[in-house]
C-alpha cells in the first residue's frame, strides 16, 4: 500500500522525472518509423504457377471455421480423410470478420503464418482488405474440378472475386427479419415493421455497420450495391429517426438470436439458418424475407498467405463441391448451398425417409431460404463494395448510430 | 561485484517494464500521433489534432464512462464496507470460509458471469417472468438494455476489489484499541467514526482505485447488459481497433482516458488527504 500511494502522491525529483522523460523518448524514436502499409498489386500469373509448383502434399490440413458451421459428427471432413488419407483439425475460431481481422492483421503484416490452412470469411470489408494486402494465396484453378463441375453460376461469378482468384464460396445466406410468434401476432412482411412505433422498445437491429446500413438503405428503396455516400447520409437520419423515437431496444451482434427467441426482443435482424436451427429446437422464431428485398451474402474460403499445407486445402476446399459431400453439409448447416444439386439429392433422400426425418427433408427441399428460387434472388441484394476512403465515411455515418 | 548484485536481481523486472509496458505504451504514443489508414500505411505526421478530434467525437461516451464508473465505484463501496466489517469483525474462525465464497464467482470467467446476468435479467427469465405471471411487475418492465444494468453489472463484477482491499486494512484494526474507546466514553457510532474508519481508510483509498479504473474502461458490461444509449468508451476504443483499425483514434482514446483517470486519482488522493492516509497506514 504505502509504496503504491507514495508513488503516485508525491512528487517524483527532476532526476527521476528527467530519466522517464529520456526513456520516453527513446522509445518514441524507435516507434516513430510507423507502420508500414503494405498493399500489393496482384501476382502475375506465371508466380501463381511457381509457387503451387513448388508446393507438396502434406497429408494434413487445419480448418478455421465459424461455431455451427459442420455436423457435430464431422461428417464431411471425416469422409474427406478416408478419401485422400488427409487428417485435419477443425477450429472452430471465427465468431465475427472484424475481430477476426483485427486478430489476424499483425500475424499477417509481420510475415507470420496464422496456423491455419483454411479460413472462412464473408464478402466484405474485411475480406476484401485480406486480398488487397495480400494476405491471400491465389489459387492454382486447374485443382477445383469439382467446383468447376457443381458451383452454381453464381458462385463462379462474384463481384468481390471476379474469376474466383482467390477464394471459393462455403456457403450463403440471408439477412431478414425473424420475429417471436408469440408476442407479433400479426404476419411481418415489409422492412417498415422494423420501424413501426408498435414496437417500441421490442426492435433489434444489428451492431455491424454493413448491415443496419443496408437495411436502412433498403427501407427507404435504395440498392445497397448501388448506393452513393448521400444514399448513406439518408439510410443514417432513418435509422437515427428509429433510435431516437425509442423503437430500437439494442444493437446486437450474433447474441440477437437469443434475445428474440426468448422474447426480449419481438422482432430483429437475422441471419437465416440461425432461425432454422432455433425452429428445429423447437422456438416459437419464424424468419422472413422483407418484400422491400433482404441481403445475401457469402462465406468465402480463402488460403492465408504462409499457410502450411496449401495443396491438402486446396483438395479439402474442392472436396466439398462433390454434390453428396455437400447434401450432408447443407443438410445440418440449412444455409443456402453453392452447389445446385444438393437440392435433388436431399429430395431423394425424403424419398426413402420416415416420419419426422422426412418432413424435415421435405421442409429444407422446398425452402426458399435454402434453394432461393430466381424470383427469391431478384429480392436479394448484395453488400456494396467500398474502397478504404469510402469504408471510411461509410463507418462513422453508422457507427454514430449504433455507438452513440 | 557485491555492489552491483541488487541492481543485477532487479534486472529482469526493469527489463520487463521496459519490454512490456514502456515501448508499447512509446509506440501507442507514437501512433496516435500518425495519419493514414491500415490499407495504406500510417505515417507520422505530429497531428496533435487527432486527441482534438477523438475527444470532439467521443466526448459523450467517456463522460458517460466517468460517471457510470463512479456510480459503480460508490455503490460498491456502500455494499463493500459493511460485508468486508463483517467478515473482519464477526465472522470469527469462519473468516476464510466467507471470503473464499466471496471469491468463489469469481473462478468463472468475466464474460460468462454478465452474460448469466443476461440470462437471470431476461424479460420473461426466470426471475421477471415469474414476477410478472404473479402480477407484481408491470409486463413491459425490463432491466437489460438499460443504465442501471450496466451499474448494476459493474458494480457485481468488480465487488471483491472493493471488498478484499477493506478487509484487509479492517483486519489488521486491534480490537483492543476499540475497546479502549469506549473505556474513554465514546458510544459505538463515536469509536466507529473516529477510530475504526480512520484506520480502515488506506483500504477504501486501494479498493477505489482498484475498482474505479477498471470499471471505467470495462467494454464488456456495456456490451451484454446495457442498450442503445449506454455505449462506453472501452466500446469505442476496441470498435477502433479492431473494426475501424483506426489505430491513431484508439491510441488517442486509450491516452486520453489514461490522463483523465491520472488526474482524477490525483484529485481524489488530495480530497482524501493523503497525510492521513499515510499516516494511518504506516501504524
Amino acid at each position: 500500500m504505502n509504496p503504491l500511494m507514495r508513488g503516485m502522491t508525491q512528487p517524483r525529483t527532476r532526476r527521476d522525472v528527467f530519466r522517464l522523460t529520456g526513456l520516453s523518448a527513446a522509445g518514441l524514436a524507435l516507434a516513430a518509423c510507423g507502420v508500414q502499409g503494405q498493399k500489393v498489386a496482384p501476382p502475375k500469373a506465371d508466380a501463381v504457377a511457381d509457387y503451387w509448383a513448388k508446393q507438396t502434399k502434406n497429408g494434413k490440413v487445419v480448418f478455421a471455421n465459424w461455431p455451427e458451421y459442420m455436423p457435430e459428427d464431422k461428417g464431411p471432413l471425416e469422409r474427406f480423410k478416408k478419401d485422400t488419407g488427409i487428417s485435419y483439425e477443425y477450429k472452430e475460431v471465427i465468431q465475427e470478420n472484424a475481430e477476426f481481422f483485427g486478430k489476424a492483421d499483425p500475424v499477417l503484416r509481420a510475415g507470420q503464418p496464422l496456423g491455419y490452412d483454411i479460413v472462412v470469411m464473408t464478402n466484405g470489408i474485411q475480406l476484401q482488405h485480406m486480398i488487397e494486402l495480400g494476405y491471400v494465396v491465389a489459387l492454382d484453378q486447374s485443382k477445383l474440378p469439382n467446383f468447376q463441375a457443381n458451383a452454381g453460376q453464381k458462385y463462379k461469378e462474384r463481384a468481390y472475386d471476379p474469376g474466383n482468384k482467390y477464394t471459393i464460396p462455403y456457403t450463403s445466406g440471408v439477412t431478414g427479419i425473424a420475429y417471436n410468434t408469440e408476442y407479433v401476432k400479426d404476419d411481418i412482411t415489409s422492412i417498415e415493421s422494423l420501424f413501426d412505433a408498435k414496437y417500441k422498445g421490442r426492435v433489434g437491429m444489428m451492431s455491424d455497420a454493413q448491415e443496419i446500413g443496408n437495411f436502412g438503405m433498403i427501407a427507404l428503396g435504395i440498392d445497397p450495391e448501388k448506393s452513393t455516400e448521400a444514399d448513406w447520409k439518408k439510410a443514417g437520419e432513418k435509422l437515427k429517426a428509429q433510435r431516437d423515437a425509442g423503437i430500437v431496444r439494442k444493437y446486437y451482434d450474433q447474441s440477437y438470436i437469443d434475445a428474440v427467441s426468448k422474447g426480449d426482443i419481438w422482432l430483429t435482424m437475422a441471419w437465416s439458418g440461425d432461425v432454422f436451427q432455433r425452429q428445429l429446437a423447437g422456438e416459437p422464431v419464424k424468419f422472413i424475407v422483407p418484400e422491400e428485398g433482404g441481403t445475401i451474402w457469402t462465406d468465402n474460403m480463402l488460403i492465408p498467405k504462409g499457410a502450411a499445407n496449401p495443396v491438402d486445402a486446396l483438395m479439402l476446399m474442392d472436396y466439398l463441391y462433390q454434390p453428396a459431400v455437400a447434401a450432408e453439409l447443407d443438410e445440418f448447416i440449412q444455409f443456402v448451398t453453392p452447389v445446385p444439386a444438393v437440392q435433388d439429392l436431399l429430395r431423394e433422400k425424403a424419398g426413402t425417409a420416415k416420419g419426422a426425418a422426412k418432413k424435415a427433408l421435405e421442409e429444407m427441399v422446398d425452402s426458399p431460404l435454402m434453394f432461393p428460387t430466381e424470383a427469391d434472388y431478384a429480392k436479394l441484394r448484395s453488400y456494396t463494395q467500398l474502397t478504404t476512403q469510402q469504408e471510411q465515411v461509410f463507418n462513422p455515418i453508422f457507427q454514430s448510430i449504433t455507438q452513440a | 561485484m557485491r555492489r552491483l548484485t541488487p541492481y543485477l536481481l532487479a534486472l529482469p523486472s526493469w527489463m520487463w517494464l521496459a519490454i512490456f509496458l514502456v515501448v508499447p505504451m512509446a509506440a501507442m504514443a507514437s501512433v496516435s500521433l500518425q495519419t493514414g489508414n491500415a490499407i495504406d500505411g500510417f505515417a507520422m505526421t505530429f497531428s496533435f489534432s487527432n486527441y482534438a478530434d477523438a475527444i470532439g467525437a467521443y466526448s459523450p461516451q467517456l463522460l458517460r464512462s466517468l460517471l457510470y464508473g463512479g456510480l459503480a465505484t460508490v455503490a460498491m463501496l456502500v455494499i463493500g464496507y459493511p460485508v468486508a466489517y463483517w467478515i473482519a469483525f464477526k465472522a470469527g474462525h469462519r473468516k476464510s470460509v466467507y471470503l473464499f465464497l466471496l471469491l468463489l464467482p469469481f473462478f468463472v470467467s468475466f464474460v460468462l458471469r454478465t452474460i448469466s446476468w443476461n440470462f437471470l435479467l431476461s424479460d420473461n427469465g426466470i426471475l421477471f417472468g415469474t414476477l410478472k405471471d404473479w402480477g407484481l411487475l408491470p409486463a413491459d418492465f425490463h432491466v437489460l438494455a438499460t443504465t442501471f444494468a450496466v451499474v448494476g453489472g459493474l458494480t457485481y463484477n468488480f465487488l471483491p476489489f472493493m471488498i478484499l482491499p477493506i478487509y484487509v486494512a479492517l483486519e489488521r484494526v486491534d480490537p483492543r484499541v476499540v475497546e479502549a474507546a469506549q473505556d474513554l466514553y465514546a458510544t459505538r457510532a463515536a469509536a466507529f467514526r473516529r477510530v475504526v474508519l480512520p484506520l480502515s481508510l488506506p483500504g477504501v483509498f486501494a479498493g477505489v482505485l482498484m475498482t474505479f479504473v477498471p470499471a471505467t474502461a470495462d467494454p464488456i458490461n456495456a456490451a451484454i447488459l446495457g442498450g442503445t444509449s449506454n455505449t462506453m468508451i472501452g466500446n469505442i476504443i476496441q470498435t477502433e481497433y479492431l473494426t475501424n483499425l483506426d489505430y491513431p483514434t484508439a491510441s488517442a482514446l486509450s491516452f486520453t482516458l489514461m490522463a483523465v483517470l491520472l488526474v482524477g486519482i490525483f484529485v481524489y488522493a488530495r480530497a482524501l488527504g493523503t497525510e492521513n492516509v499515510l499516516e494511518a497506514a504506516a501504524r
